[in-house]
C-alpha cells in the first residue's frame, strides 16, 4: 500500500517542454504544484559542460541521456497477427529522461502546423471529395480547434523558446524570404535566422532556380542572445555539431531547462520530485474524478500523492500507458474500432536523397540540430493531390546536424564496410557528401495503435507498452512521390552520383528515423473518437488533463514540438481562465 | 487551496527508505536516488560528470591473453594500415572494446534484458540474451575452434589473407560458429572496431586521433561561429580530444 502524502492543488506529471510550460502556468496562477520526473534534475552547467559534451560514444553510441530500456521500453509489431517484441535498445526513436525530457537531446526544429492540418479530415472531403478520402482506407480527423485558437499559443511557445527564424505570413500579408504556405503569424520570430553553411546554401540556390521558396528552417536555437519573457537568458548557437542526441552547453538550444525551468524552481509554491517515476493516475471510484497520482521513489518505495488537479505530460507513449494502466477511457481495439485510449498512433515518414560530389568541400562538422533550408511546396496538401492516390507529403530541407564520425561515415552504395577499399572511400567521401531530408506526413489508420503487452512487463512487473505500426499504403505512395521531387532538385546540384532513399516496406524499429511518435490519446470534438477535447481536457474526467504530441490525430510533415509547446500554453490557459473558475468540463 | 508548508531551500536528499528493494531500483535508474528540489538547485563549480577515461597502459581487463591477441588481429584486418592511416590495432581498438566491455556496455545493465528470448521479424530488432561479453566469450572461442578446424591454427596466427576471408565469410553469416551467429559476432565486433577508431581517444582507441586527422574531423572544438559561412573552403583544422591534445600535455 502506497503511503498517503498531504494533498496539493496541482500534479504535473513529467517536467519535459509541455510539463514544464503548464506547471510554470499553474504556478503563476497560485496554486501549489508538484512536479514528478523519473529521470534526475539536469542543469546545463553541471551536466552539460563543454568539456564532456561534444563526446559521440557516450551520448551518440551509447544513448547516455535517453530513457534506459531497463527502467522503461515499449514492444513492437508490424500487424496484430504478430507477437510483438521488447525494443531492448533505442533505434527508431530516442525517449528522453529527466527534466527537460527528449528536449534536451532534440533537435530544434520547430515548426507551427498548417491551418489546414486541424481540420484535415473536413478540409480533404472539401477538397477533394469524400469517395476520394475514404478511398483513402485512413483514419483521419479533426482536431476539434482551429488555426484562430492555436496562434496565439504557438507565438508563445516561441517567445519563450526564442525560435529563430523568418516570418513568411505575418497577419496574412506574405514575407520575402519566409515561408510562403505557413499560417498567418501575430509575431515575427523572435530571433533572426541562423547562418547558413554550404549544404543548404547551394540546396536554396537550386530550390530557388525551380521556382520553389526556400525559408530558414525554424529553430529552438537561438541566433543571439535572448532573454525570454520569464527573464532567461540564452547565448548563441555555435554550430558545435554535437546537438542532436546531446544537451547543449552553450544555453543556446530551447529545453525546458534552457527556458523554463531555471525560473520556476525559484518560485516557493512549485516543488520539483526528481528520480520518482510516477505509476498510475488514482481515480475515484465513479472514475470520473482524478484525486492524484502514484509514485515511486529511488528507494523502492511507494507514495500516493492526493492532487484537485492532474496533469500528465510524460511524452506520447508513456501518456498513453498511463491511462491504459489507470484505466482511463476504453482501449481501443483495432478490430471492432472501439475505444479510444490508444487509437490513432501514427509516426513520421522520413525519406532522404544522398548527394556525392568530387569537386565540393561542405565541411560537415559545423553544424547544428536545427541549422539549414527547407521548402514547403510538397507538404502536406500544398500541392494537388488530385489522381495522385494518396494524401500528405513533407518538409524537404538540408539540415546539417554535424558529423561526428561513428555514426557518419557516408560512402556510395556497394562499397565494403572494412579493409583499405573501405578506408580510401571514406576519406574520400567524408567532406564531400551532405544529403537532402523529407520529413514527411504520417497518416493514421484502423490497424496502428497503442496497448498494454500482453508478455513483456517493466521492472516492477508491469506491463509494457505494445507498439502495432506499419506504414500505411497511403504514406508509401507519398514518400515515393517526394522523394522523386527531391531528387529532382539534387539533379540540378549536379553531384557526382546520388541515392535516392524513400521510405519502403515495413516500419523497422532498428534505425533512426525520428522520435516523432503520435497519437493514442488524441484530441477532438466527437468523445467516441477522440480521448480529450481541445483542452486536453480528459473526456468524462475534466480534472484530468493528458497533454503532449499524444493527443495528435495524425501527423503532418513536421516535426511536432512547436504544437506540443502550443498545445501546452493553450492547455494551460484554459485551465487558468475558465477551469479553475468552474472547475467541470469545459465542453458538454 | 491546501496550505503549504515551508520550503526547504537547496537540494535534500530524502533517503525515504533503505530496503533490499532499492537495489534493484538503482541498478536500472543508475546513481539515482529521490531527490526534492525547492528553490535553486545547488551545485558545485567543476562537478561536470567528465568522461570515463580509459588508462591504455593498465592490463587488459576484459579479455584473456589469447582473447585479446584475437581481437588486436582482427581489428588489424578490419582497418588495415595503409598511406592513410596506422591500423585499426596500433590505435588502440582492442584496449578500447576491452574497457568497453569491463564497463556497462559489456552488461547490457542499461538494456531491458527481460525474456522471453524471442527470435522475431527483421524489423524487431537483436533479441538475443547474450550480453556483449558473452558475445565476444563465446564468438572468439568459437572463431579460433573454426580457424583450428579449417586452416590447423588460431585466428590470429594465420596469414593476413586467411584472415581477410575468415572475416568475409563471417560477415555474410557462412562460417559456421558454434554458440552464436556468425552475422551477430561479426556486426557486433565491427561496430565496437569503428567505434574505437572514431571516438574520442580518452576511451582508448583512435590514438593521436589519428582517424580525425584522415577524415578532417576537427574534434571535440565547439565554436564555428566564423567558419560556418566559409562555404566550400578546406579549414585543417588540427583536432582536439575532450582530454586536449598531447601538445599540452606538461612532462613529468
Ligand atoms: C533525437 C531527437 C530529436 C528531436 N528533434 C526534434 C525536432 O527537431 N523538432 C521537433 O519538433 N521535435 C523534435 N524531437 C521531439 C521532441 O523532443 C519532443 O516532441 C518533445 O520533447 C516532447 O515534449 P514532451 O514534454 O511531450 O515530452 P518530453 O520532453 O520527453 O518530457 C516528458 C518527461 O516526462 C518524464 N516521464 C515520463 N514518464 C514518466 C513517469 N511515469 N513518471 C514521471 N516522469 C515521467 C520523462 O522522463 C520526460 O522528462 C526530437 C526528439 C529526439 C529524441
Ligand atoms: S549546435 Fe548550437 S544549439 Fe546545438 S549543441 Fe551546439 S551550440 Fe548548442
Amino acid at each position: 500500500m502506497p503511503t498517503k502524502l498531504p494533498a496539493t492543488d496541482a500534479v504535473v506529471v513529467g517536467l519535459g517542454w509541455a510539463g514544464a510550460i503548464i506547471a510554470n502556468e499553474l504556478v503563476d496562477e497560485g496554486l501549489d504544484v508538484i512536479g514528478f520526473e523519473r529521470g534526475p534534475w539536469r542543469d546545463t552547467a553541471k551536466d552539460f559542460n563543454i568539456a564532456s559534451v561534444p563526446d559521440e560514444l557516450r551520448y551518440n553510441a551509447r544513448q547516455e541521456l535517453m530513457l534506459r530500456t531497463a527502467q522503461n521500453t515499449c514492444t513492437m509489431r508490424n500487424d496484430v497477427s504478430q507477437t510483438a517484441l521488447p525494443m531492448r535498445s533505442w533505434g527508431s526513436f530516442h525517449p528522453g529522461n529527466g527534466t527537460g525530457g527528449a528536449g534536451n537531446h532534440w533537435a530544434g526544429i520547430t515548426f507551427r502546423f498548417q491551418p489546414e492540418d486541424f481540420r484535415l479530415h473536413s478540409h480533404l472531403t472539401e477538397r477533394y471529395g469524400r469517395q476520394a478520402v475514404e478511398a483513402a482506407n485512413l483514419t483521419l480527423q479533426d482536431w476539434g480547434t482551429d488555426w484562430e485558437e492555436m496562434e496565439p499559443h504557438y507565438a508563445s511557445f516561441e517567445r519563450v523558446a526564442g525560435i529563430s527564424g523568418k516570418a513568411g505570413n505575418l497577419n496574412g500579408t506574405l514575407q520575402e524570404g519566409g515561408n510562403p504556405f505557413e499560417g498567418a503569424r501575430s509575431i515575427e520570430y523572435p530571433t533572426p535566422p541562423l547562418k547558413q553553411p554550404y549544404g543548404p546554401t547551394l540546396f536554396a540556390e537550386a530550390a530557388r532556380e525551380m521556382g520553389y521558396h526556400p525559408f530558414p528552417v525554424p529553430s529552438a536555437l537561438v541566433s543571439e542572445g535572448y532573454t525570454n519573457p520569464l527573464g532567461v537568458t540564452m547565448g548563441p548557437c555555435t554550430f558545435c555539431g554535437f546537438c542532436t542526441n546531446y544537451g547543449c552547453a552553450n544555453y543556446s538550444k530551447a529545453s525546458a531547462i534552457t527556458t523554463v525551468l531555471p525560473a520556476l524552481i525559484r518560485k516557493p509554491n512549485f516543488t520539483a520530485k526528481t528520480n520518482c517515476e510516477v505509476l498510475r493516475v488514482t481515480l475515484d471510484p465513479s472514475g470520473t474524478r482524478a484525486t492524484g497520482i502514484v509514485y515511486i521513489d529511488a528507494s523502492g518505495r511507494e507514495w500516493e500523492q492526493p492532487a484537485e488537479l492532474v496533469i500528465v505530460a510524460a511524452f506520447t507513449l508513456e501518456n498513453a500507458r498511463l491511462m491504459l494502466l489507470s484505466g482511463v477511457g476504453e482501449p481501443y481495439d483495432p478490430i471492432t474500432q472501439r475505444g479510444t485510449t490508444g487509437r490513432n498512433y501514427a509516426y513520421q515518414t522520413a525519406n532522404s536523397v544522398q548527394l556525392f560530389f568530387d569537386d565540393k568541400n561542405f565541411n560537415p562538422f559545423i553544424g547544428a540540430g536545427a541549422v539549414g533550408m527547407g521548402i514547403d511546396e510538397f507538404n502536406n496538401d500544398n500541392f494537388d493531390h488530385t489522381g495522385l492516390g494518396f494524401f500528405g507529403g513533407g518538409s524537404i530541407r538540408v539540415t546539417p546536424i554535424g558529423a561526428a564520425p561513428i555514426a557518419n561515415r557516408p560512402v556510395p552504395p556497394g562499397t565494403p564496410t572494412w579493409g583499405k577499399e573501405w578506408k580510401r572511400a571514406t576519406v574520400d567521401n567524408y567532406l564531400s557528401t551532405m544529403s537532402i531530408g523529407c520529413e514527411a506526413s504520417s497518416y493514421s489508420q484502423r490497424g496502428n495503435y497503442l496497448s498494454l503487452d500482453p508478455n513483456y512487463s517493466d521492472r516492477l512487473g508491469r506491463p509494457l507498452l505494445r507498439m502495432t505500426f506499419d506504414f500505411p499504403e497511403n504514406d508509401l505512395r507519398m514518400a515515393q512521390y517526394c522523394t522523386d521531387r527531391v531528387a529532382e532538385i539534387a539533379r540540378r546540384m549536379n553531384p557526382r552520383q546520388m541515392v535516392e532513399k524513400p521510405m519502403k516496406g515495413h516500419w523497422n524499429s532498428g534505425p533512426y528515423q525520428s522520435s516523432h511518435v503520435v497519437g493514442g490519446f488524441v484530441m477532438g470534438s466527437d468523445p467516441s473518437v477522440s480521448s480529450v477535447n481541445k483542452y486536453l481536457q480528459v473526456w468524462d474526467v475534466p480534472n484530468l488533463f493528458v497533454v503532449g504530441a499524444s493527443a495528435f490525430p495524425q501527423n503532418p510533415g513536421y516535426n511536432p514540438t512547436g504544437t506540443v509547446g502550443a498545445l501546452a500554453y493553450k492547455a494551460a490557459d484554459a485551465i487558468r481562465r475558465l477551469y479553475l473558475k468552474h472547475p467541470g468540463e469545459m465542453i458538454a | 487551496m491546501s496550505e503549504k508548508s515551508t520550503p526547504v531551500r537547496g537540494v535534500t536528499r530524502r533517503q525515504v527508505l533503505t530496503s533490499g528493494a532499492a537495489a534493484v531500483v538503482l541498478t536500472a535508474s543508475g546513481r539515482a536516488s529521490a531527490v526534492t528540489i525547492d528553490g535553486t538547485p545547488q551545485w558545485r563549480p567543476f562537478d561536470h560528470n567528465a568522461a570515463d577515461a580509459v588508462d591504455p597502459s593498465q592490463d587488459w581487463q576484459f579479455f584473456t591473453a589469447e582473447e585479446a591477441a584475437t581481437v588486436e588481429a582482427i581489428t588489424e584486418r578490419l582497418i588495415p594500415a595503409d598511406e592513410l592511416s596506422i591500423s585499426g590495432r596500433e590505435a588502440g581498438c582492442a584496449i578500447f572494446i576491452d574497457r568497453q566491455l569491463a564497463g556497462f556496455f559489456g552488461t547490457s545493465e542499461r538494456l531491458y534484458m527481460q525474456g522471453p528470448f524471442v527470435n522475431g521479424t527483421p524489423e524487431q530488432g537483436d533479441q538475443s540474451a547474450l550480453i556483449p561479453r558473452q558475445r565476444y566469450r563465446v564468438g572468439l572461442a568459437a572463431l579460433d575452434d573454426y580457424c583450428r578446424r579449417q586452416h590447423q591454427a588460431r585466428f590470429a596466427e594465420l596469414p593476413g589473407e586467411s584472415q581477410d576471408e575468415v572475416l568475409s565469410g563471417l560477415e555474410r553469416g557462412e562460417v559456421p560458429l558454434e554458440g552464436i551467429e556468425a552475422k551477430e559476432f561479426f556486426s557486433l565486433v565491427h561496430q565496437n572496431t569503428m567505434e574505437g577508431f572514431f571516438a574520442d581517444p580518452v576511451y582508448g582507441g583512435n590514438r593521436d586521433m589519428v582517424s580525425w586527422r584522415m577524415i578532417g574531423f576537427p574534434g571535440a572544438r565547439y565554436d564555428y561561429r566564423d567558419y560556418i559561412e566559409k562555404h566550400n573552403q578546406k579549414l585543417d583544422f588540427e583536432p582536439l580530444s575532450i582530454a586536449g591534445r598531447s601538445g599540452w600535455r606538461t612532462q613529468g
